[in-house]
């Protein structure tokens, strides 16, 4: 009897542990319904050329257009990858290959503080370091631009790009570093020359993987990059990304305006999906 | 081995005379490793020199008004959003993955689904977590903004990352383990509770450490679905603001400056103790 209880006591344990696992499958659907529900009827009533394709982004007239914030989404990260991929990169080699041991102790955990600061004090950051000093550097722009928005999100990315890339390099075999060596090659072009393209895929990933969290990163952007709801101008005027257009505008909006605002969530959730997929992808041909 | 590879400085010297490109390659890395380490060390110190002497003991009065801008109440929030947001994920991720690694059959297409989730999730930036917050938790279930509808998203947010942490920790248990319980006539439900997981609980502990750290620094999230009340809540369905969200509510209005930096400066102690210790416990793993 008491086996057989201890039985049930099993079964029924396999099934809690079950449900459990299944709670990512569930959180995963409803996010995808809610928003999915809640958005794409308002893509369907603006008109989704319209919606996507629009210049001009002015609820009062009822003028739903987000080209101007998906351009300024892509244009920041586009930014942020040309200040933190080649100083991410160039630091995981470092990490991997060229760095004393007591130096790594420093450097490690560094890397680790960096990726676990807030956003909202890297915005703080911004606002009060590079904002004032692009104001000074250029007297005639505000501050607030695609250019402090680019080198903050820069910096932001790095621990993602160094964290993949690092144990993408220390991946590969040793005997391509020291057949380098053989070959008559010095340290530095044996890395760079035969280590560091057998680790181009997971390099990749990790840049994409960058990428993903520069786009859909959002407080530290709304607090520097200007926000104004217009076609990006130039690095130093102000932009709007799809996440800043959310949080400025989600306090107050009602009925069609609030349905625009969630379908941007939309488009930039789709955006993230592809992002996702692509790393994905090139995580698993970097295993092979 | 090791002894043939040293190079002394001169013979060093004279390979870069031979190899400009080496040089070059070399200074690179290294500037690139020192621009990430002083990036990080600046922002620091900038907001601890800055900050500091604005920690006054007004900003730890217990009620908030609007002259003191008190930060104690965001912070006893702080910890009641993390714990509430644990006790839901905690038992959720750590119950998934004993089921991914303890009970799923290889090659099960379940668990592929899972797995493929959970990465979904883990890549989805935070303000879409706010707005699928805002739709389900405040407005579907009439919850409004509450501690606990920021609490169950924050839960969503950080379950991949309990479950990922969980697993890694799990799988580091070695079989004999296992083998030696089942050989002992345990059940596999015992030999999970008791041998399993107490071997695997300084690997389960970094990741909720890491996950502490997430929500402390959470604030896109929890805008539209926690809310920004000033005040300790009086029950789970009343709004309450985190310190992150304090401190960006600061920044904004563009009259606390001063208190922006002494809350920052608050912010960046807790992550760096939450670091600290989680570093501390993988240390502690590492020696076994």
């Amino acid at each position: 009897m008491k086996h057989f209880r201890y039985l049930t006591k099993e079964a029924i344990m396999k099934g809690v542990f079950f449900l459990a696992a299944c709670a990512s499958i569930l959180a995963v659907a409803l996010i995808c319904l809610f928003l999915f529900a809640n958005g794409l009827p308002a893509i369907g009533k603006i008109g989704p050329l319209d919606f996507l394709l629009g210049q001009v982004w002015k609820p009062g007239n009822d003028l739903y257009g987000i080209l101007p914030m998906i351009l300024g989404s892509i244009y920041v990260t586009a930014g942020a990858i040309v200040v933190g991929v080649p100083i991410g990169i160039l630091t995981a080699v470092f990490m991997a290959r060229f760095c004393p041991k007591k130096a790594y102790r420093v450097l490690k955990p560094a890397i680790e503080l960096l990726s676990g600061i807030p956003s909202v004090v890297y915005g703080f950051f911004g606002l009060v370091v590079i904002v004032p000093l692009i104001r000074e550097i250029f007297p005639d722009s505000k501050g607030t631009t695609m250019l402090a928005a680019s080198l903050l999100l820069g910096i932001m990315i790095l621990p993602t790009i160094i964290g993949v890339s690092e144990s993408a390099i220390r991946a590969v075999p040793e005997s391509y570093y020291e057949g380098g060596l053989a070959l008559g090659a010095s340290h530095e072009r044996s890395v760079f020359f035969a280590t560091l393209p057998a680790a181009k895929s997971g390099i990749l990933a990790g840049v994409v993987l960058g990428v993903g969290r520069a786009i859909g990163e959002t407080m530290a952007v709304i607090m520097i990059a200007g926000n104004q709801p217009r076609m990006p101008a130039g690095l130093l005027k102000g932009v709007r990304t799809m996440t800043a257009n959310i949080v400025m505008e989600m306090g107050y909006a009602a009925d069609l305006h609030r349905e625009a605002l969630i379908a941007t969530a939309v488009v930039l959730f789709v955006f993230i999906l592809l992002i996702n997929l692509l790393f994905s992808v090139l995580k698993g041909r970097s295993k092979e | 081995m090791e002894k043939i590879n040293i190079q002394t400085f001169r013979q060093r010297l004279k390979s870069y005379k031979r190899s400009p490109l080496s040089l070059l390659l070399f200074l690179l890395v290294t500037i690139s490793a020192i621009i990430t380490v002083s990036a990080l060390f600046f922002l620091i110190a900038y907001i601890l020199v800055k900050g500091v002497p604005h920690l006054t003991p007004e900003l730890f009065s217990w009620t908030y008004n609007s002259e003191n801008v008190s930060m104690l109440p965001s912070i006893i929030n702080t910890i009641l959003m993390t714990l509430l947001s644990l006790l839901i994920a905690a038992p959720l991720g750590i119950f998934a993955a004993i089921y991914l690694v303890e009970y799923a059959k290889r090659g099960n297409k379940i668990v592929k689904v899972i797995r493929v989730t959970a990465e979904t999730l883990s890549g989805i930036p935070s303000i879409v977590y706010g707005l699928f917050g805002m739709l389900f938790f405040v407005v579907t279930l009439h919850w409004n903004y509450s501690i606990l509808s920021g609490a169950c998203t924050l839960a969503i947010m950080i379950l991949p990352l309990i479950m990922r942490t969980t697993e890694e920790a799990l799988k580091s248990v070695p079989d004999i383990y296992r083998e030696g319980s089942f050989g002992l006539g345990a059940g596999r439900l015992r030999t999970v509770f008791r041998i399993v997981l107490p071997s695997a609980v300084p690997g389960i502990l970094a990741g909720v450490i890491l996950a502490i750290g997430r929500i402390v620094g959470e604030t896109a999230a929890l805008i539209f679905t926690a809310g920004t009340a000033p005040t300790v809540p009086e029950s789970l369905f009343d709004s309450a603001r985190t310190l992150s969200v304090h401190m960006y509510n600061l920044s904004q209005e563009g009259l606390y400056v001063d208190q922006a930096y002494a809350t920052a400066v608050v912010l960046l102690i807790v992550v760096i103790a939450i670091n600290s210790l989680s570093n501390f416990v993988a240390k502690k793993i590492a020696k076994g």
